[in-house]
């Protein structure tokens, strides 16, 4: 089961660039441990220069964003791998909410299944949201409500957006993805009967 | 009687294979094959002991080595500490799943894209899930195949479905006539170029058209493969005569009377003529030349003998991140990108590690060598293709041109296997991602096709291929 997600309210960072991919999200190298610290691989190739210190330019270690909940960011963000380290990382972090311009598929999947919300702004709203997030540097936070599928910034300002109404309920509720599934056990046992009989060299490989 | 709908190959797949419609609207699809590999297998693993599940179908579940494994002769598991334990979770958690492992010592050990076909564990009209975005290679064969993350994977293993939205369809169709010397990693480079790499975002991509059928089989699983590039959920083609050769005899493979029910059945895998597609792009190919990366996403793509283009170029909105593309690579727009001089040659990867791929790149490298400050590797892209390589002498041709005769891993496609080039270095790679960071920190790769790469790593210098296959110095 998946934290439930209802109504999240932190600060919002911009990290507004296009095509951001998983390895500089998480590089690959952090996923060779049994227990790899995704906080600390969170962005590092941006975050850390080769020494390991801090890049003091990288929008995200700005001391106003450090501990942003929601990450606002360009077009197809996660695009690359479908390692799911990539969104560890985020919760690891504490971000909750992504508002991005688009998403890649197997990253948006990813999200969905660890509780961290996906938001594709309705309409031409999203020049005027990242402004709004520049703007605000940080000062005050922003309100992403998924029962209302609204986010709100300071003075009021509220930014609609749609979503899939199956995976709205999955977030709210908390997922339990496979018990879902196994409520369909008898109509998997029967379609392994059929397809036995029919095209057996999909059910059994021959040793 | 009314005529059924015209299918799309897809969808016969598809339809074929969903078990059921769940409450929320997501549909059951039942897969075929499943197949995970060391980095994700320990944690999903432990995840489904935790909730007290267990493996629906381990007999139809295969794990195997490839991402973090050593390639260097002589490996073991301790070559590279830092894979070590997820290594030795996997060999364990295998066991007690019962599990077949294609271990490091398995003379059939492989990059999972590579083993699932030449086994034949892979079919036509078979779906397949591997908990990796590269999973749609097989797709070459006629499969439908998705990639996905950990969580996803444990619901597959426990259930033997997915729960899936029905994806959108995108039939993409390469036509004209390749040249000599211009390979499925051009054409496919070149329509990612065209396309951007949002271009296909999750639609299942049907390749068609005469560029496709003219490309051999192996050629085609690098242009599924790259469709992941272009963001595709799946990528699949038609199987036609020439795969039903290829697959006949692999050891998964049914046999037989049952391979005779399973090829008239295979034969009628292909959209009908009047199926309809969500969107239908097409893609010329006449004319292509040899084509090579000069950024840092695999769209960034020209053919060799044309300059780093202009930022005044760009798509709109794209051009900081082509400056800053430009910037990592430490390119000048106008510039040629012939000449550039590299540190490195990879071959290897899902996409390129194929024997095809290593017949290509040898095709160049017979009677010349490797220029001295090159460092040059090429790691087979399973141990199977390891040994008919040798079995035709190709590890002579390598070795003798100064490349290093590797065994089977990811190796330098995501730095995974120790083998990793040092910041600023300027490597030509036959893998799939240029990103930044990917190969090393601050490392710059430049893909292209195996024949290139290894026409690359004789010249010191990125340079065209194709004189060279004429026996041009």
């Amino acid at each position: 089961m998946t934290q439930p997600f209802t109504i999240v309210t932190g600060i919002a960072a911009p990290l507004l660039l296009d095509d951001v991919n998983t390895d500089q999200i998480t590089p690959a190298q952090a996923s060779r441990s049994l227990h790899p610290d995704y906080a600390a691989a969170w962005f590092s190739r941006w975050r850390l220069d080769a020494q390991g210190n801090a890049v003091p330019d990288f929008v995200l270690n700005k001391p106003h964003y450090r501990d942003a909940a929601i990450l606002v960011t360009g077009e197809n963000f996660g695009c690359g791998s479908a390692r799911e380290g990539a969104v560890w990382a985020m919760v690891a972090r504490g971000i909750r909410c992504i508002v991005a311009r688009s998403f890649a598929d197997f990253y948006r999947a990813n999200c969905i299944q660890n509780g961290v919300l996906p938001v594709v702004l309705a309409g031409d709203a999203m020049p005027r949201f990242e402004t709004l997030v520049q703007d605000v540097a940080g000062r005050a936070p922003f309100t992403v409500d998924l029962q209302a599928q609204r986010v709100t910034g300071p003075g009021d300002q509220h930014f609609g957006f749609a979503i899939d109404a199956a995976e709205r309920t999955l977030l709210l509720e908390g997922l339990d993805d496979i018990g879902l599934s196994l409520k369909h056990k008898t109509e998997i046992d029967r379609w392994e009967r059929k397809t036995a009989s029919e095209q057996p060299w999909l059910q059994a490989i021959p040793s | 009687m009314t005529e059924p709908m015209p299918a799309t190959l897809f969808s016969k797949i598809w339809d074929a294979h969903v078990v059921a419609q769940r409450g929320d609207g997501k549909f059951l699809v039942y897969m075929d094959r499943n197949m995970l590999d060391e980095v994700r297998a320990p944690h999903v693993f432990a995840r489904i002991e935790q909730q007290g599940l267990r493996l629906r179908r381990p007999d139809l579940t295969f794990a195997v080595q490839d991402h973090s494994v050593a390639t260097r002769p002589g490996r073991n598991d301790t070559t590279r500490p830092d894979s070590t334990d997820i290594i030795r979770a996997t060999r364990q958690a295998a066991h007690t799943h019962g599990v077949r492992l294609f271990d490091l010592d398995d003379p059939e050990q492989g990059i999972s894209h590579v083993v699932a076909p030449e086994l034949g564990m892979v079919l036509p009209g078979a779906t397949h899930a591997c908990a990796d975005s590269h999973a749609a290679t097989v797709g070459a064969l006629g499969a439908l195949a998705f990639g996905c993350g950990s969580t996803e994977l444990e619901h597959i293993l426990t259930t033997q479905t997915m729960a899936l939205a029905r994806p959108a369809t995108l039939r993409l169709t390469l036509h004209g006539r390749l040249d000599h010397g211009v390979t499925a990693k051009d054409v496919i480079l070149h329509a990612i170029a065209r396309l951007g790499v949002d271009g296909a975002r999750g639609a299942v991509v049907e390749l068609t058209g005469s560029a496709v059928a003219a490309i051999p089989v192996e050629g085609r699983f690098t242009l599924c493969n790259m469709c992941t590039e272009m963001g595709a959920r799946s990528a699949l083609s038609a199987p036609d005569d020439a795969v039903f050769q290829w697959l006949a005899g692999r050891r998964m493979a049914p046999r037989g009377a049952a391979w005779d029910q399973a090829l008239a059945r295979w034969r009628t895998l292909r959209s009908d003529d009047d199926a309809i597609f969500d969107t239908e792009l097409d893609v010329d190919c006449a004319g292509l030349e040899p084509q090579v990366t000069w950024g840092t996403d695999p769209s960034q793509s020209i053919g060799i003998s044309a300059p780093v283009p202009d930022i005044g170029t760009a798509p709109p909105g794209r051009e900081a991140a082509w400056r800053r593309a430009l910037d990592y690579m430490a390119l000048t727009q106008g510039a040629p990108i012939a000449g550039m001089p590299i540190n490195r040659a990879f071959i290897g990867s899902c996409t390129n590690a194929r024997l095809t791929d290593l017949e290509s790149a040898a095709a160049v490298l017979r009677g010349r060598k490797v220029a001295p400050q090159v460092h040059a590797i090429v790691v087979p892209g399973s141990m199977t293709v390891r040994r008919e390589a040798e079995a035709c002498g190709l590890d002579q041709v390598f070795k003798a041109a100064g490349f290093e005769w590797h065994e089977s891993g990811c190796s330098m496609c995501a730095g995974g296997s120790g083998a990793r080039a040092n910041p600023g270095e300027r490597i030509m790679s036959t893998s799939n991602r240029n990103f930044e960071g990917r190969q090393g920190r601050d490392v710059r790769t430049h893909l292209a096709s195996p024949a290139m790469v290894a026409a690359a790593a004789i010249a010191g210098r990125i340079v065209d291929v194709r004189p060279m296959l004429e026996g041009r110095p």
